[in-house]
């Protein structure tokens, strides 16, 4: 009981604080792989730090909601955060909720950041807001289509029965759980602004989405709203992880050894997990917005058929 | 013996034309390779219908009165299309319409042509049938194309990806047949796809397996047979190749289709133990027909109009196999052969035709009795033959399907006749001023090749009167062995 | 000698890629890398020949193997390189190709298809024999592929990506036809694709261009 605690409270923890350092090694992954002189990997701490300090600057037609939403969108991450398992099966508050509410609650955060952008009524947040949903409404069931594969093959919605399941089980092929993966690997992509669907580190108005959303907040609301785009990178990272490697997690009746044991190994799937989507990053280039529906078609057709095949090959 | 013969004759004409199928002596050559083909076939005819069937190189090859009939027909009628062919040719060689190197693919083609049919007739093997049957398809498509005119290149096109794409889904029923099989009869060898085998333990079979394979069978095969919906390709193809290939492909490749899809079904009947491949068979052979009769009266060009009229025979013939019973199957291969033989006559009229008028075009060829009364009446007495008028042998056929189908299926007489008078109005109406009108046209260069024409039309006229005793014998074996579940 | 669970992991995965594949060449609106997309299938499908081969050692399955790859890697990309660069159509692209409707109706191809092959797949005896239903999706995909392609090359890919999907069935549900009749069919498609080819320089020297909408004249008026 109190090691499960413990567990909950590590992992929490842990993503809180490893989020922005996530961020800050893609980064700097990227600018090596771009021949830049790379950034601190500290880079995203201090920004959240200088944002903090500030004093938040509100528009004239701002409402209740506008200032609500950053407390939402990070309320939401930090909740989906402790019910995904990164170091060890042994999660109290994952009890709460199964994988298809994890979809519901990134799905209350992207609802609130659009009505927030479209709150003020500039151009740019309407732009974005619309542009968000579009993504979204194309990714959420792509995304649940990869969690039915998996929860079929493990007989259970449960992230972490699921992970569970895959770890206690002999090691044979799964095409269908290959497929799958692929189709979550591009729906991270898309859900979280990455090139190709959009570019973080540019705001030119004619292809950016999430930025596009930022642009009205300052100080301690667009800290939170980075701080929670970080998490939801993190997550999306964390859920890849439990689904489809989740060796090395430290089982539900572990002792702290284990737990202490799996925090490093996590901390290596996170690092490579870092590099290679910065690999992607690198390689591919970024898609004109009416290509979008066609990349998440990709990944809808790519996660219905991981489970198709499950359904027919039983693998 | 004379099945070596019969299969490796036409193969050897195939090698020799293509050495030597320019020089001016070919079609007689190739109307010599005909000729030996024949004679084997009748020697084969006769042994089986003295000793029975035939299993031949090692259960292979296997030949019953069925196949032997056919093979009798594919051969006679091989024969008499060289013989037709040879004017016919060096008249579109005279027009300039095709050039030596032309011929010679044109020669070497037809008896690989014939060579495949005869393949696909007298094997044993489900699979060997298949790829038989895919070769007739290839060996004919450079043929349909050979006047290389925008219109042939179409219709060579629409044939080659049509009957790919149709005989591919019959390869998978072969893939289900084999499957179904292997069970029973072993997976190690040849066994698991010859017929005979098959039809040993069709009981055994499992019906659900086989079910699913005669619907691959049937579209796949169906598709050659020129069923509707799948018949599109084949008007095409009959209208824009060299006339004796229309004669050919009419007369014969689609026997032999159907003769493939009339195996499937005795095989899939006796497991499923139902009449539903029958009834399948009754549906698709009902549409061949009133769909085939409506088109009919669209038609401008005058060999689309006898291929829309080779579907709706073929359609007759499906649906009196479909009916099942000794006296439909016996009518239906009667009419098989009277089809043939007719279709092609008017096929081989048509043909010289068109050489004197130069044109396709049926309002524009006038007058054909005044300038040539042979075409001309080898024309009409041709179509009056295949309209089934009384004295001829489509008559008694199709008066024996019509029969029978009052009897079995009452619902199914009315449409019928209504399709066939609904077509006799349309080709008499379009045939008729063709041959008594105006005159026009221009003489031939070489004596048109009419005794074909006269030959098959009077063993049609005679099957009508009077069939020979051993032929009646002959044909109620066959209808015996393909079953009757009336 | 495999073991069966790996033989059947494999086969199965051959399955899935096979499947994949055939995804690819849907979407795949350029000419050149068709031919790539069918090489890969070739592979996938020797492949998985080898691996039944393996497992089951029966000797034919090897010579298939052997067959699939000589003729599916080597001779028909080969032929159809060829083809693409003398008759110069290495920059052709189907232009009017709707991808993501063409996806929807691929999907439900493939359920189709499954459902069809179900009740058959449980008869059967063999270890891959839940593949005959991806087989079986493949042939249909390939059908819907030609349907929606103008080209005559990428309808002829289509036609020889469907003559893939009857070959694993083969392959992989009846543990292979007989030799002979896979040696038939082997020369029944190297011939077709000869004949095609010559046929290509007739339409070409015809019409100056491989798109089909030249060859929809032909109709009943």
């Amino acid at each position: 009981m109190i090691v499960a605690a413990t567990n909950q409270l590590l992992e929490l923890a842990l993503a809180l604080l490893a989020a922005p350092l996530l961020l800050g090694w893609v980064n700097k992954c990227r600018a090596w792989l771009q021949n830049r002189s790379a950034p601190s990997i500290w880079l995203p701490y201090r920004n959240l730090h200088k944002l903090f300090h500030k004093d938040a600057v509100l528009a004239d037609n701002a409402s209740l909601l506008f200032r609500a939403a950053p407390y939402v969108v990070f309320g939401s991450m930090v909740v989906a955060a402790a019910i995904i398992p990164s170091v060890g099966t042994a999660l109290p508050s994952a009890y709460v909720a199964d994988a298809i509410a994890l979809v519901g609650l990134f799905a209350t955060a992207r609802v609130f950041m659009s009505l927030a952008a479209m709150d003020i009524g500039t151009a740019f947040g309407t732009l974005g807001a619309r542009r968000e949903m579009m993504i979204g409404f194309l990714a959420e069931p792509a995304l649940l289509m990869v969690i039915f594969t998996a929860s079929l093959i493990a007989s259970s919605t449960s992230l972490v029965a699921i992970s569970t399941a895959f770890v206690t089980r002999e090691l044979a092929i799964y095409p269908s759980l290959a497929f799958a993966a692929i189709a979550f690997m591009l729906v991270l992509l898309a859900e979280n602004a990455r090139i190709p669907v959009d570019n973080p580190a540019t705001h030119l108005e004619l292809t950016m989405i999430h930025e596009a959303m930022l642009l009205e907040y300052s100080a301690r609301h667009l800290a939170l709203m980075e701080w929670a785009a970080a998490l939801k990178l993190f997550n999306y990272a964390a859920i890849g992880i439990a689904l489809f490697v989740p060796w090395g997690i430290a089982r539900g009746d572990a002792g702290y050894v284990e737990l202490l044991a799996g925090a490093p190994i996590l901390a290596l799937k996170l690092l490579s997990f870092g590099a290679g989507l910065a690999l992607i990053e690198t390689l591919s280039a970024k898609l004109r917005i009416f290509r979008a529906p066609e990349f998440l078609a990709t990944a809808f057709l790519f996660a219905v058929l991981g489970m198709l095949v499950h359904l027919l090959l039983g693998s | 013996m004379e099945l070596a013969v019969i299969l490796l004759l036409p193969l050897a004409g195939t090698l020799v034309l293509a050495i030597w199928g320019a020089r001016p002596s070919a079609p007689e050559v190739n109307a010599a390779f005909s000729l030996g083909t024949l004679l084997a076939a009748t020697a084969l005819t006769v042994r089986v219908i003295s000793g029975g069937p035939v299993l031949a190189w090692g259960g292979q090859f296997f030949i019953d009165s069925f196949n032997v009939f056919l093979v009798a027909l594919t051969a006679l009628v091989g024969f008499t299309t060289a013989l037709f062919s040879r004017p016919y040719m060096r008249i579109e060689r005279d027009h300039g319409r095709v050039t030596a190197r032309r011929m010679r693919l044109y020669h070497s083609m037809y008896q690989m042509f014939m060579a495949t049919m005869l393949v696909a007739l007298l094997t044993n093997n489900m699979g060997i049938m298949w790829v038989a049957l895919e070769a007739a398809t290839l060996s004919t498509v450079l043929l349909v194309s050979l006047y290389r005119t925008a219109a042939s290149l179409e219709a060579a096109w629409k044939y080659f990806i049509l009957c790919g794409v149709g005989i591919a889904q019959a390869l998978f029923g072969t893939i289900l047949l084999y499957f179904a099989a292997e069970k029973i009869l072993g997976a190690e060898g040849m066994n698991a796809l010859l017929w005979t085998e098959l039809n040993g333990g069709k009981s055994e079979l499992e019906p659900q397996g086989l079910s699913l394979a005669f619907v691959f069978l049937l579209v796949g095969y169906g598709t050659k047979v020129g069923l509707v919906p799948l018949h599109n390709w084949l008007p095409d193809a009959h209208a824009e190749g060299p006339t004796p290939i229309s004669a050919v492909l009419s007369g014969l490749l689609l026997n032999v289709a159907l003769y493939i899809v009339i195996r499937c079904k005795v095989l899939v009947e006796g497991s499923l133990n139902s009449n539903l491949p029958g009834q399948i068979l009754m549906a698709f052979g009902l549409l061949s027909v009133v769909v085939a009769a409506f088109f009919l009266w669209r038609q401008r060009d005058i060999k689309r109009l006898f291929a829309y009229s080779s579907i709706e025979h073929m359609g007759i013939v499906t649906f009196a196999f479909g009916m099942g019973g000794p006296v439909a199957n016996f009518a239906a291969l009667l009419h098989m052969t009277v089809h043939s033989l007719t279709k092609s006559a008017i096929f081989f009229a048509v043909g010289h035709a068109v050489q004197k008028s130069g044109t396709q075009v049926m309002d524009e060829i006038r007058g054909l009795v005044v300038r040539n009364p042979t075409i001309g009446w080898g024309l009409m007495l041709g179509t009056i033959a295949i309209l089934g008028v009384p004295p001829f042998g489509v008559f008694a056929s199709e008066f024996l399907i019509l029969t029978t189908a009052m009897q079995q299926q009452p619902w199914a007489a009315p449409i019928l006749l209504g399709a066939l008078a609904v077509a006799f109005a349309a080709i008499i109406g379009r045939v008729q001023p063709m041959v008594f009108g105006e005159p026009g046209g221009k003489r031939l260069a070489h004596q048109p090749a009419l005794v074909p024409v006269f030959v098959h039309l009077a063993a049609v006229l005679v099957l009508g009167l009077y069939i020979p005793p051993y032929l009646a014998d002959w044909y109620r074996q066959a209808a015996q062995l393909i079953g009757a579940t009336p | 000698m495999l073991s069966t669970a790996l033989t059947s992991q494999l086969v199965n995965l051959c399955a899935a890629v096979l499947l994949l594949l055939a995804f690819a060449m849907l979407a795949q609106r350029r000419t050149v890398a068709l031919v790539d997309l069918f090489t890969a299938q070739g592979v996938a499908l020797a492949i998985s020949t080898l691996v039944v081969a393996l497992n089951t050692g029966h000797g034919h399955m090897y010579y298939s193997a052997a067959l699939t790859f000589a003729l599916k890697v080597c001779a028909l990309p080969w032929i159809l390189r060829r083809l693409i660069r003398r008759l110069d159509v290495q920059w052709e692209a189907e232009s009017r190709l709707d991808i993501t409707a063409t996806m929807i109706i691929g999907l439900l191809v493939v359920i189709f298809a499954f459902g069809l092959a179900e009740p058959i797949s449980a008869l059967a005896t063999t270890i891959t024999r839940a593949t005959l239903g991806i087989a079986l999706a493949i042939v249909l995909l390939s059908f819907l592929m030609m349907i929606t392609r103008r080209k005559a090359i990428s309808q002829v890919i289509g036609f020889l990506a469907m003559e893939n999907g009857l070959f694993f069935a083969a392959s992989s549900a009846t543990y292979g036809m007989p030799m002979l009749i896979e040696f038939g069919i082997a020369l029944d498609v190297l011939v077709a694709v000869f004949v095609l080819g010559v046929f290509f320089f007739q339409i070409r020297e015809q019409f100056d261009s491989l798109d089909l909408h030249n060859l929809e004249s032909l109709r009943d008026k």
